[in-house]
């Protein structure tokens, strides 16, 4: 079991963000804390494919003589781009907050859903 | 020229989105005509494209010049070319409609013309990754949307629209990794061959991939039990953007979750995994039940029609898991009629609340007569929806059901029967309210207050509004002379699909 931890320890990182991103989404009634929750359940899967590109001894993948053997760049690549899309949906979400915040002035999820629901 | 078309559909709405977006720094007025001739320019494409994919056969283009497997493929073939055309045509015929009724802003037009541009992308792309960018870009411009309502409850709405559809998202993009690691490829074709030879069908990533994938995708489409943001979207949405969303988003989603179960997991698995196609099945038949028995229990006609929604898009999940021709045909066909018809009930669902302030079912009674058109035209497509022929949610249930004859699900087709009463239970009640009922909102007295539409766009209707849901009640029917055409453009591509 050590062992595993000892050469698996990226992929412990990747369960206990994805799980702490998703108990706060679920649990946390702080719109904000739901938010943060959602990045850090999104900074888990981002931790998950930078580490699917990782080889024992590989160079970074900048083609030169004798190089070889390079680590993946795709994965880098994809992640570049899901960052973009992360940080659009947050700077969406907070926008939301923001109007929620002056029209209902509360950021609690309970008092929210009894004013939604009047 | 034709190899170009299928990024010439992405390109455009976005380029054509940002002309109202930067407009409104000066004008609001440029956002309906810039979005009407982008949108004139998008159908002329996406039809050229559908008559040379029924003619000649799949297009493909390889962006940036990278060949496949390594670049971005967009390929379209008889089913794609189907849905890219009729997000065209509706999302057209829907400006038709927001020209009176919907939020008069220039970024209000940029985002609808963005949510097209996400769609059609949805459709064409040949590469799993790619469909997760415009899985995004779509989910992003619809909750924009969703939130452009003047009343903050839309912002409520879209908010849970964002978590929800944003966990979906991710899980599928949480499957793409488990499938690059199985495979280490993103093509779909490539891909398709690639699961089953590197990979075996039933080894643990493999699964795991089907599994995070297709659940983010159920997420989008709005299966039960993961549906709980699409009533409170739907509802509280100005009324363009209901009949928008409700007819385009989960219907694309819908589209590329039959895209990865046939184009990249492909039908072999299903064969080699049956506990995945049962699954699948299973949720779609829960979705069914489900979705009608709530739809019955809803007051307001907006979140019946959203459960409807609900139920419906289990039986075309139900279509593509069971895998028969037919059944995909059938599902195809109520894919594409789903979306004209429940586009246009919403619509009506508009018309009437603006004329009569009825948005209640125990509202809507009586009604019929006071707007005698729009009131037809809602029945007829409540009909439709049910199933009576000759209207096109007949031909589809119709084929759905042979092709789980054809594959012996009893169950299913149990199931399937079942729902068509209970989508009857529903729809009947509030036909039977519109023409037999005695009215409980008289023309008399004041509109309630909390009734008026909450964009704040006015209440005056249009002719375009009206002639949209005559449209779409006219075309719930007419679609079934079109659909032999389907079938033939079809036929060169689901054989291969479906191995057979």
């Amino acid at each position: 079991m050590l062992e595993l931890l000892n050469s698996h320890y990226n992929y412990f990182a990747v369960m206990v963000l994805l799980g702490i991103g998703l108990y706060m989404l679920i649990e946390s009634r702080n719109l904000v804390k739901k938010v943060i929750g959602m990045n850090i359940f999104q900074t888990g899967i981002f931790l998950f494919f930078i580490t699917l590109a990782f080889r024992a001894g590989g160079n970074p993948p900048i083609i030169k003589e004798g190089g070889g053997p390079y680590v993946s760049p795709l994965p880098h690549v994809l992640i570049l781009t899901a960052i973009v899309v992360g940080v659009s949906l947050t700077a969406v979400a907070l926008a939301l907050i923001i109007r929620i915040y002056t029209e209902y002035g509360t950021l609690d999820e309970d008092k929210l859903k009894q004013l939604y629901y009047d | 020229m034709i190899e170009q078309i299928p990024v010439l559909l992405v390109v455009l709405p976005i380029v054509g989105g940002a002309v109202p977006l930067v407009a409104s720094l000066v004008s609001d007025r440029a956002g309906w005509p810039v979005a009407t001739l982008t949108l004139i320019g998008q159908v002329g494409l996406a039809g050229l494209l559908a008559w040379s994919v029924s003619t000649s056969g799949t297009v493909s283009y390889a962006v940036g010049g990278f060949a496949a497997p390594y670049g971005i493929e967009l390929v379209v073939d008889g089913l794609s070319g189907a849905v890219a055309l009729l997000v065209a045509v509706v999302s057209l015929g829907v400006l038709a409609y927001a020209r009176q009724a919907g939020p008069h802003s220039g970024p209000f037009y940029g985002l609808y013309l963005l949510l097209v541009a996400g769609l059609t992308g949805m459709t064409v792309t040949g590469d799993v990754f790619n469909l997760y960018v415009f899985l995004e870009i779509t989910g992003l411009a619809a909750y924009g949307l969703v939130a452009s309502g003047r009343d903050a409850s839309a912002a409520v709405a879209a908010l849970k629209y964002l978590i929800i559809g944003t966990v979906g998202a991710s899980l599928y993009l949480l499957g793409i990794g488990y499938l690059l690691a199985a495979t280490g490829t993103l093509n779909m074709a490539d891909l398709a061959t690639k699961i089953g030879e590197m990979a075996a069908y039933d080894s643990t990533l493999v699964l795991t991939a089907f599994g995070l994938m297709i659940g983010g995708l159920t997420v989008k489409v709005a299966l039960f039990p993961l549906h709980t943001w699409q009533p409170d979207a739907y509802a509280n949405a100005p009324d363009t953007v209901s009949a928008f969303i409700s007819a385009l988003v989960s219907t694309v989603s819908a589209y590329a979750l039959a895209r990865l179960l046939f184009s990249v997991f492909t039908v072999e698995f299903l064969s080699a995994v049956p506990v995945a196609r049962w699954a699948l099945v299973g949720l779609a038949c829960v979705s069914i039940i489900a979705g009608s028995a709530l739809a019955v229990s809803q007051d307001s006609v907006q979140r019946m029609l959203a459960y409807s929604s609900v139920s419906q898009f289990g039986l075309v999940v139900a279509g593509f898991a069971i895998a028969t021709p037919l059944a995909v045909v059938g599902a195809t066909v109520h894919l594409l009629g789903h979306a004209v018809m429940k586009g246009g009930l919403f619509a009506a669902t508009g018309i009437i609340e603006r004329k009569t302030g009825a948005t209640t079912v125990n509202g809507y009674a009586g009604m019929g007569s006071r707007v005698p058109l729009s009131a037809f035209s809602f029945a007829v497509l409540s009909l439709a929806m049910v199933g009576v022929p000759p209207a096109v949610g007949f031909v589809g249930k119709w084929y759905i059901v042979l092709g789980a004859v054809n594959a012996e699900n009893w169950a299913v087709v149990a199931v399937l029967l079942a729902s068509t009463l209970l989508t009857l239970a529903y729809f009947a009640r509030l036909v039977e309210r519109l023409y037999f009922a005695e009215a409980t909102i008289h023309a008399e007295e004041p509109v309630p207050e909390d009734a008026p539409v909450t964009d704040g766009s006015g209440q005056a209707v249009s002719f375009g509004m009206i002639a949209v849901v005559v449209l779409a009640a006219v075309l719930a029917v007419a679609l079934t002379a079109a659909v032999p055409e389907l079938q033939a453009m079809l036929e060169d591509t689901l054989p291969p699909l479906l191995n057979q």
